[in-house]
């Protein structure tokens, strides 16, 4: 148990919020996911981030479930940002080595790329067949500078737990 | 000289599986006489990895945003996730002053500053809506699609948050419903039509998407649309080239049409079914064409 986590939460830009939580359960009520899962419950979530349930709440594969619609930002009655919050956790567990592998796919594509996902060479050719203009290309020097400067490189150096 | 002009933005998504999206936009609007210019560069709007670290989509989205500003052009994108992300991200650079030093700390390592207030960031419906106007898309309409019962899906970033993109009513949005009508289609209600499609979360979970996206089909068919309208390349592969696949995983067959909005309009308009790549959908469509 971290009984400070919540300051450090709400320090995160979109997570400021986290206190004002008072479990209504809006979040869960209105959340698609939620209808199809035994197990993702935002507001649940919500509460075990304020107890400072850190570990358990980082290391859980449920944060990753939200698909980021932002009906419950939209209906939260406090105002809580619940999907940013969810977002910061996730980033968090980045950095304590979880992290599902579909992320370093889309990450190793960008800064290999700039595209998320790797667009092979016919498909390129079938754009000009149908007569659409070439894709624009990425400046990937700036990329692989984004991703050190914003320390994302480490992360995505960690061993994966 | 077309009085309208945006910076395209084509996303990831697009130029990957569905280009049949960006084959017919490109019609519907040269037809609407707008001009189109391409990215001089481009990288990935940053939404795809927000989940895992927010300060890279931020500086992403910024150097788009910034490449923008250098072409002082308004950006249209195709992509709601796209369109989204980088309204979202020229607006909270604006607003908050310390977000904004951050980002631009970053951006100066790579020779870019973020100006902010210079440049605005539209989707494709938004661009239709708003600055096309309901009356010049009309004036377009040749061969009007009546006797066409169809549903729409708008795609989750094109209505929420609402703090950021203030488009539209997202508990009951109708300006997609308008510009649908606009082809002569009429444009059918259905359970949970603001709902998610689930494809974000394809690659960690697969099979909450296919049962969420499986339920809105169910929920297509059971008011007898004979197609679904979407303006989101990702709902679209959800919906389209993930149908066979849901269809296997529910025990159900749908067989759903799910045609980009500008398909319609294109369609609308008079243009060909090879003009518009009907023919790349995964879900036969030609029963559409009936009606045209």
């Amino acid at each position: 148990m971290d009984p400070k986590f919540k300051y450090k939460i709400s320090k995160i830009p979109g997570a400021e919020k986290i206190m004002l939580c008072f479990q209504c359960g809006t979040c869960t009520a209105d959340c698609p996911i939620a209808r199809f899962s035994d197990t993702y419950r935002p507001r649940k979530l919500m509460r075990m981030t304020q107890l400072g349930m850190k570990d358990r709440v980082l290391s859980s594969d449920v944060i990753w479930l939200c698909s980021a619609c932002f009906t419950c930002v939209d209906h939260c009655p406090q105002g809580v940002d619940v999907a940013s919050v969810l977002r910061a956790l996730r980033n968090l567990a980045v950095k304590e080595g979880f992290m599902p592998v579909v992320f370093r796919e889309l990450a190793s594509n960008i800064s290999k790329t700039g595209y998320a996902y790797r667009i092979p060479e016919l498909r390129l050719k079938k754009r000009a067949d149908k007569g659409l203009p070439p894709l624009p290309k990425a400046n990937l020097e700036d990329i692989s500078k984004l991703f050190n400067l914003t320390d994302f490189s480490k992360a995505l150096e960690k061993e994966k737990k | 000289m077309s009085e309208l002009k945006y910076l395209l933005f084509l996303g990831c998504v697009i130029p990957y599986r569905i280009s049949s999206y960006e084959i017919s936009a490109r019609k519907v609007f040269e037809k609407l006489d707008v001009e189109l210019v391409e990215m001089p560069e481009f990288n990935c709007c940053g939404l795809p990895l927000d989940p895992v670290s927010h300060d890279v989509m931020l500086t992403l989205a910024a150097r788009n945003l910034c490449l923008a500003e250098q072409q002082n052009l308004n950006i249209m994108a195709l992509c709601p996730g796209c369109a989204g992300t980088l309204r979202k991200v020229n607006k909270a650079l604006q607003e908050d002053k310390k977000l904004k030093e951050l980002v631009n700390g970053y951006l100066k390592e790579i020779g870019m500053e973020f100006r902010g207030g210079t440049i605005k960031v539209k989707h494709l419906i938004q661009v239709l809506a708003e600055d096309v106007g309901f009356e010049r898309i009309k004036e377009a309409v040749q061969k009007p699609l009546t006797g066409l019962k169809v549903a729409e899906h708008n795609g989750c970033h094109v209505l929420r948050p609402t703090k950021y993109i203030g488009f539209d009513d997202p508990e009951n949005p109708v300006i997609l419903k308008k510009l649908i009508e606009l082809t002569g289609a009429q444009c059918l209600d259905y359970m949970y039509e603001t709902d998610c499609c689930g494809a974000p979360i394809i690659g960690v979970n697969d099979e909450i998407p296919l049962h969420l996206a499986g339920e809105k089909l169910r929920n297509v068919k059971a008011v007898d649309a004979q197609a679904l309208i979407t303006v989101c390349p990702f709902c679209h592969m959800m919906f389209d080239l993930n149908q066979p696949r849901i269809e296997r995983v529910l025990s159900e067959t749908f067989g759903v049409p799910v045609l980009h909005y500008t398909q319609l309009l294109g369609l609308a308009m008079g243009f060909s079914s090879d003009e518009l790549a009907l023919e790349q959908l995964r879900v036969d469509a030609s029963k559409i064409l009936k009606f045209n």
